[in-house]
C-alpha cells in the first residue's frame, strides 16, 4: 500500500504541496479534505470579480480533469480534531481519516469585529467567494457602503464597492491609510486617488454600533455619536490562522502554528503552510507570519516533497508582494515599514510580518506624479524598496533585495537629497546583472 | 484607380509577432485568471504563470491582452532564445 498523504486546506499552499507530492510519489493516495465548498480558488482574484474585471468561472485555476490527472480525491468535511498518536483525523460527521503524513494549510480568516448589530445582514467580509457574492447581490447602483479597516482587503472592499457604483464612506481610525507600511506620501496618493474617485474617507472615525431595520443593515453608529446611513458594512480589520484543530491537539504554535526549517510541526508527520504557519525568517532572525500567495506557494512545495521523506530547507525569500491601491500598482519588497496599524489586529491579507521589522537604515525616496519610488538603504545593500504606478524598476529591485547586492558603488548617490533614484538604480541594476550572471 | 495600399502593422507589434514570446514572472502571479479570460483564442496563459513557462503556444497571436490587463504585472514581452542566436 501506498503512502496515505492528508492535506487539510484547499488553498494554494494545499495544491502546491498536493502537486509535490505527486511529482516525487506517483503511487501514494493524496486526499486534501476542506470544509470550503467552492474547493480552489484564487483568494487574491476576488478583488478583481468584485471589480468587475474577471468573471466568477475564471477565478478557479483547476478544471476537474487536473485533479483526475494528479489523482487527488476531495472531500468537503469540517475537520473535528487530530489524533496524533493514532495518525487519525476525526470529522465533525463522526468519520476518523487515517494518514501517514498530514498538511495543515486551514489558511486564516477574518478578524471578528464584537460590536452591536455585527450580526445584521448586510455587514460582510471578504474571506471567501462566497463572501464576494453576497456583496455583489447588494451591490446596486444608488446604495450606500461603510468600510472598516485597513490593509489590501480593506481597500478591495472600498474598490469594488466604487466599482459598482456604490456610494462609500471609508473609515480610518488615525490620519492615514496602512500608517505601518506604507510612509505619509503613499499614503495620501492612495487616499486622494480615492476620494478623486468619489469615496469619502473620515479620518480619526470608529464604528460603534452597525444599526438594523427587520434584521437588515440600515446604518451605522461612530464612536463620537454621528450616524451614516446605508445598506452595506463592510468590515476587514485583519485575519487570524485558523489554529483550532491544532491547538486542541496540543501543537506548539504562537500567533501560527510553529514549524522548523523543514516546515514540520511539532508532532511528528505533521506538517504546516501557507497562511497558517508560523516560519522562521532567518531575515529578520524572528518566527514570522506571511499572508502571500506565492509565499503559501513556496510553502506548500517543500513542506509536500518533504512529506513524501525529502529533507528541504524552507529558506524564507524576502517577502514579495504586488497589488492594486486606489488603481495604482504597488510593489512591495523586503522591510518597508514599522510599528503597528491601527486600523488591523494581528495580520491583514497580503501582508508580511517582515515589512514591519524596523531596519537600521535610511529612506531614500523620489516621489513624481504618482510614481514613487522609496528605498531603504541599509549599511551595503538594500533592506526594501517599494514602487508605486510605473513599475519598470520592481524586477530590478526585487533581484538586488533578495541577492543582498553590495550597493557600496551608489549608497552615497541614492541618499543624496537630489537624487535621480530611478536612474541610478536602472544604471547599477545593468553592471550588476551582468556580473551576477557572468559568475 | 486607387493604388492597393500594403498592410501595415505597428512596428512594436510587427517585431513582437517576429520575434518574441510572453514570459511570466510566477513570483507576482496570483491565478486570478485574467489573463487566460483576456486571450482572444483561449490559451490558458495561467497556467504558464503557474509553470513559469513562457507562452510557447504556436497559436500565440502576441497581441498583448494578456500582458496589458494583468493587474500585477506577471507577464511581459520577452525576445525568443531562437531569434537572440540570430537564426
Amino acid at each position: 500500500m501506498g503512502q496515505r498523504y492528508l492535506i487539510v486546506g484547499m488553498g494554494a499552499a494545499s495544491i502546491a504541496a498536493a502537486e509535490a507530492i505527486r511529482g516525487r510519489d506517483p503511487g501514494g493516495e493524496i486526499l486534501l479534505v476542506s470544509e470550503e465548498e467552492d474547493g480552489y480558488y484564487s483568494r487574491p482574484g476576488l478583488a478583481y470579480f468584485l471589480s468587475g474585471e474577471v468573471p466568477e468561472r475564471m477565478l478557479f485555476p483547476f478544471a476537474e480533469g487536473d485533479f483526475d490527472r494528479l489523482r487527488l480525491r476531495r472531500l468537503h468535511a469540517r475537520v473535528d480534531s487530530l489524533q496524533l498518536r493514532s495518525h487519525e483525523v476525526a470529522l465533525e460527521d463522526g468519520r476518523r481519516l487515517p494518514y501517514d503524513r498530514l498538511l495543515l494549510a486551514t489558511g486564516s480568516l477574518a478578524v471578528h469585529v464584537g460590536l452591536p448589530g455585527v450580526d445584521l445582514d448586510g455587514v460582510v467580509k471578504l474571506d471567501d467567494v462566497g463572501d464576494a457574492r453576497r456583496i455583489l447581490k447588494r451591490c446596486r447602483r444608488g446604495r450606500t457602503a461603510v468600510v472598516v479597516g485597513g490593509g489590501i482587503t480593506a481597500l478591495e472592499l472600498v474598490e469594488g464597492l466604487r466599482a459598482r457604483k456604490v456610494h462609500t464612506h471609508y473609515f480610518l481610525r488615525g490620519d492615514r491609510y496602512w500608517g505601518n507600511v506604507l510612509d505619509e506620501t503613499e499614503s495620501k496618493i492612495v487616499e486622494h486617488r480615492l476620494q478623486e474617485e468619489g469615496v469619502q474617507i473620515h479620518y480619526h472615525t470608529e464604528m460603534a454600533e452597525v444599526l438594523g431595520k427587520r434584521g437588515r443593515v440600515a446604518g451605522v453608529l461612530t464612536q463620537d455619536g454621528r450616524r451614516i446611513d446605508c445598506d452595506l458594512v463592510g468590515i476587514a480589520i485583519g485575519v487570524r490562522p485558523r489554529m483550532e484543530p491544532a491547538e486542541g491537539a496540543g501543537l506548539a504554535t504562537e500567533r501560527g502554528i510553529l514549524v522548523d526549517e523543514h516546515l514540520q510541526t511539532s508532532a511528528p508527520d505533521v506538517f504546516a503552510a501557507g497562511d497558517v504557519a508560523q516560519v522562521f525568517d532567518p531575515f529578520s532572525g524572528k518566527s514570522v507570519l506571511d499572508t502571500l500567495w506565492g509565499v503559501a506557494v513556496a510553502q506548500g512545495r517543500v513542506a509536500g516533497r518533504n512529506m513524501t521523506g525529502q529533507s528541504e530547507a524552507y529558506h524564507k525569500s524576502v517577502p514579495f508582494n504586488v497589488t492594486r491601491l486606489a488603481g495604482l500598482t504597488t510593489t512591495i519588497i523586503g522591510t518597508v515599514g514599522r510599528g503597528r496599524d491601527e486600523d488591523v489586529r494581528g495580520i491583514a491579507r497580503g501582508d508580511s510580518e517582515t515589512w514591519r521589522q524596523l531596519p537600521n537604515s535610511f529612506a531614500a525616496q523620489d516621489v513624481s506624479d504618482v510614481n514613487r519610488l522609496r528605498l531603504l538603504v541599509g549599511e551595503q545593500k538594500l533592506l526594501g524598496a517599494l514602487v508605486m504606478g510605473d513599475q519598470t524598476l520592481s524586477r530590478p529591485l526585487y533581484e538586488l533585495v533578495a541577492h543582498q547586492a553590495d550597493i557600496t558603488p551608489i549608497r552615497e548617490h541614492l541618499l543624496h537629497p537630489s537624487a535621480r533614484l530611478g536612474d541610478l538604480v536602472a544604471g547599477f541594476w545593468a553592471e550588476w546583472r551582468e556580473r551576477h550572471e557572468a559568475a | 484607380m486607387s493604388r492597393p495600399r500594403a498592410r501595415k502593422l505597428p512596428d512594436a507589434r510587427h517585431e513582437v509577432l517576429a520575434a518574441g514570446w510572453v514570459v511570466p514572472e510566477p513570483v507576482r502571479c496570483v491565478q486570478c485568471g485574467i489573463c487566460s479570460f483576456s486571450c482572444p483564442i483561449d490559451i490558458d496563459v495561467r497556467r504558464h504563470a503557474w509553470l513559469g513557462e513562457p507562452v510557447k503556444d504556436r497559436h500565440c497571436l502576441t497581441c498583448g491582452e494578456c500582458v496589458a490587463r494583468c493587474p500585477r504585472g506577471v507577464l511581459r514581452f520577452a525576445r525568443s532564445d531562437l531569434f537572440e542566436r540570430g537564426g
